[in-house]
């Protein structure tokens, strides 16, 4: 699963990192950091976690889209319309 | 066709085609789709990786959180799009709506929107920049190579310029208790962008978390060894330092080249266009089917005096995405302009570091709240007697607060108290920004109005 978290909004509240230890951390007082690339086992936490960001600033992957990933070179044309 | 007849069968089975695969492409592609857009669109990117997200590249991954080849972006929906990746652009024929590639193919448009960002700016000597052991760093294989070597403990690691991204490498290699080695031209990191008050807070960061910072120097050569390795760097002052790691930080360079000739209003500024991001072709008329956004375009913004403002900002290159996408597919009257307020964010040495509007513009700054010397303020920039721009550092509640100013023009200096100000924030004094007519590392906004003095604009009509 992907994320990413928008940090113009983030206002480093740290929900998401009490939520989800093992995705986002504080580094320092203020600042975000977090993997952009979670085990599916982290799903959970991350729902969680994306649910209690007080500034929705946190996008993981709609849960229908990761199917349609990007050809990679050279077969892109079996990915036509 | 009559035009809204043209526009019911452009949503339909109109062509759509994008150039520039990333994050601006991206969020284009899913804002036609979720806007009903049902014809062919097709994105073409000369990266071989779906789009991906690049803060993490000079934060979480060079500090061992992340991974480079798992930054991808997530996707709000799916796109549906013909993924043309690994394939570069290399011309584009207004008149017969095509862009040519770089594999021979060509690809026909109806509505075209080029998103293909900036590139790292090289260190200039060519032969000195392929040596083994020198990086810049703006695409994932970037970062992936030079996470690889400093995983394999370096003796030291050489910054050149200390921009956003030179600040944030040289953070990580001190948290991974690598010596570092900073060059910047200007007498501080960050000046370019935040001034030379704010800089001097910065240089101190640097200083106090081990960073050897040299300020008020240029690099004059790197030195390889007998294998074509870097081994050392030589600085203008006459010192030399010995490293085997050196990472080119002095901005970047817009990806126009391929539209040399086209007839577009593209060069190295970037591309203008309007507040609704139609380009402009070379004359300075607006097109109607190519449109433009992210790191590439430049467009004037109302709030500061019309001024073209090419961003180098993530929240730009989104919300400028949106913004072309829906007048793409809309009638005159529904298309909407991109009037956003510049903002940016950067961390490094655990200090959130935040910014709004256009610091850059600045003439003087007050520090509002909380104090230089903890690290923890919100300074105001005044242009001409109203707020304009504005930087917190750990202090990013109150960053909404003055955007709101900014968008007001309220009065500079604030009429107001607030609250944690110290006696350092009674009055204003001179932001230091420098001589902008010289060039410094990535200021991450550009001031790209009309100059009278430039005059290396050169127009390459298509069909002379
Ligand atoms: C290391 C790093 C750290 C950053 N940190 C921050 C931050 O903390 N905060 C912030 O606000 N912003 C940050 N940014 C800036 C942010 O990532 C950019 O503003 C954003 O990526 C812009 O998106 P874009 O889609 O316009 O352009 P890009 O991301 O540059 O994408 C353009 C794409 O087009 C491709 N392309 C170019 N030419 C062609 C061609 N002829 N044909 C086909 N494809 C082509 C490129 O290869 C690239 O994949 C950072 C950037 C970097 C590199
Ligand atoms: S919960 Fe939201 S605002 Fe708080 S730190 Fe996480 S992303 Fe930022």
């Amino acid at each position: 699963m992907r994320l990413v978290v928008d940090l113009n909004k983030c206002q480093g509240y740290a929900q998401c990192a009490f939520l989800a230890p093992d995705v986002f951390a504080m580094h320092g007082e203020e600042a975000l950091t977090y993997n952009p690339r979670v085990d599916e086992e982290q799903r959970e936490n991350v729902a969680r976690a994306v649910a209690a960001c007080p500034v929705q600033a946190i996008l993981a992957d709609a849960l229908d889209a990761p199917g349609e990933m990007a050809a990679a070179p050279g077969e892109e044309e079996s990915h036509g319309r | 066709m009559a035009a809204d007849a043209f526009l019911t069968w452009l949503r339909r089975e109109g062509r759509i085609v994008i150039v520039g695969a990333s994050l601006a492409g991206l969020r284009a592609a899913e804002t036609l789709r979720d806007e009903g857009f049902e014809g062919s669109l097709t994105m073409i990117g000369d990266e071989p990786y779906e789009p991906y997200d690049r803060p993490p590249l000079s934060k979480s991954v060079l500090l061992g959180k992340a991974s480079p080849a798992h930054t991808e972006l997530p996707r709000r929906r799916p796109v549906d799009a013909k993924w043309r990746l690994g394939v570069a652009a290399t011309g584009l024929d207004m008149a017969a709506k095509r862009v040519l590639l770089a594999d021979g193919d060509e690809v026909e448009y109806d509505r075209l929107l080029i998103a293909t960002g900036v590139r790292a700016r090289p260190w200039p000597r060519q032969a000195e920049a392929e040596l083994d052991g020198v990086f810049v760093l703006r695409t994932r294989d970037d970062a992936a190579g030079l996470q690889r070597r400093l995983m394999a403990s370096p003796r030291r690691v050489f910054v050149i310029g200390a921009g956003f991204t030179g600040s944030e490498i040289a953070s990580a290699c001190r948290a991974r208790d690598l010596p570092v080695t900073v060059a910047e031209r200007a007498d501080a990191p960050l000046v370019g962008a935040l001034g030379g008050v704010v800089g001097a807070v910065a240089a101190e960061l640097h200083r106090e978390n081990g960073v050897d910072l040299r300020t008020g120097v240029m690099v004059t050569g790197l030195e390889g060894d007998s294998v074509g390795r870097v081994r050392a760097a030589h600085l203008s002052d006459g010192s030399t330092v010995e490293t085997d790691v050196v990472v080119v930080s002095l901005g970047a360079t817009r990806n126009t080249e391929w539209l040399a000739g086209s007839g577009l209003g593209a060069g190295p500024r970037g591309i203008a266009c309007d507040a609704g991001c139609r380009a402009f072709d070379f004359r300075g008329i607006v097109t109607d089917d190519v449109f433009v956004a992210g790191d590439v375009a430049r467009s004037p913004h109302p709030l500061f005096g019309y001024q073209f403002l090419s961003l180098e900002h993530w929240g730009n290159a989104v919300t400028q995405a949106e913004v072309a996408a829906h007048n793409m597919i809309s009638s005159s009257t529904d298309r909407r302009p991109h009037m956003w307020v510049p903002a940016f964010w950067s961390s490094q040495f655990g200090v959130n570091i935040k910014s709004v509007g256009v610091p850059s513009m600045g003439e003087e700054i007050l520090i509002t709240q909380g104090s230089l010397a903890e690290r923890r303020f919100t300074g105001a920039y005044g242009y001409q007697g109203r707020v304009i721009g504005a930087v917190t550092f750990d202090n990013s509640r109150w960053l909404q607060f003055y955007q709101g100013l900014i968008e007001t023009a309220a009065p500079f200096p604030p009429a107001f108290l607030t609250v944690d100000r110290r006696p350092e924030g009674r009055q204003p004094v001179p932001a230091d920004f420098p001589d902008p007519s010289l060039p410094t590392h990535g200021p991450t906004v550009t001031l790209s109005g009309y100059s009278p003095a430039d005059r290396r604009l050169v127009f390459k009509p298509a069909h002379p």
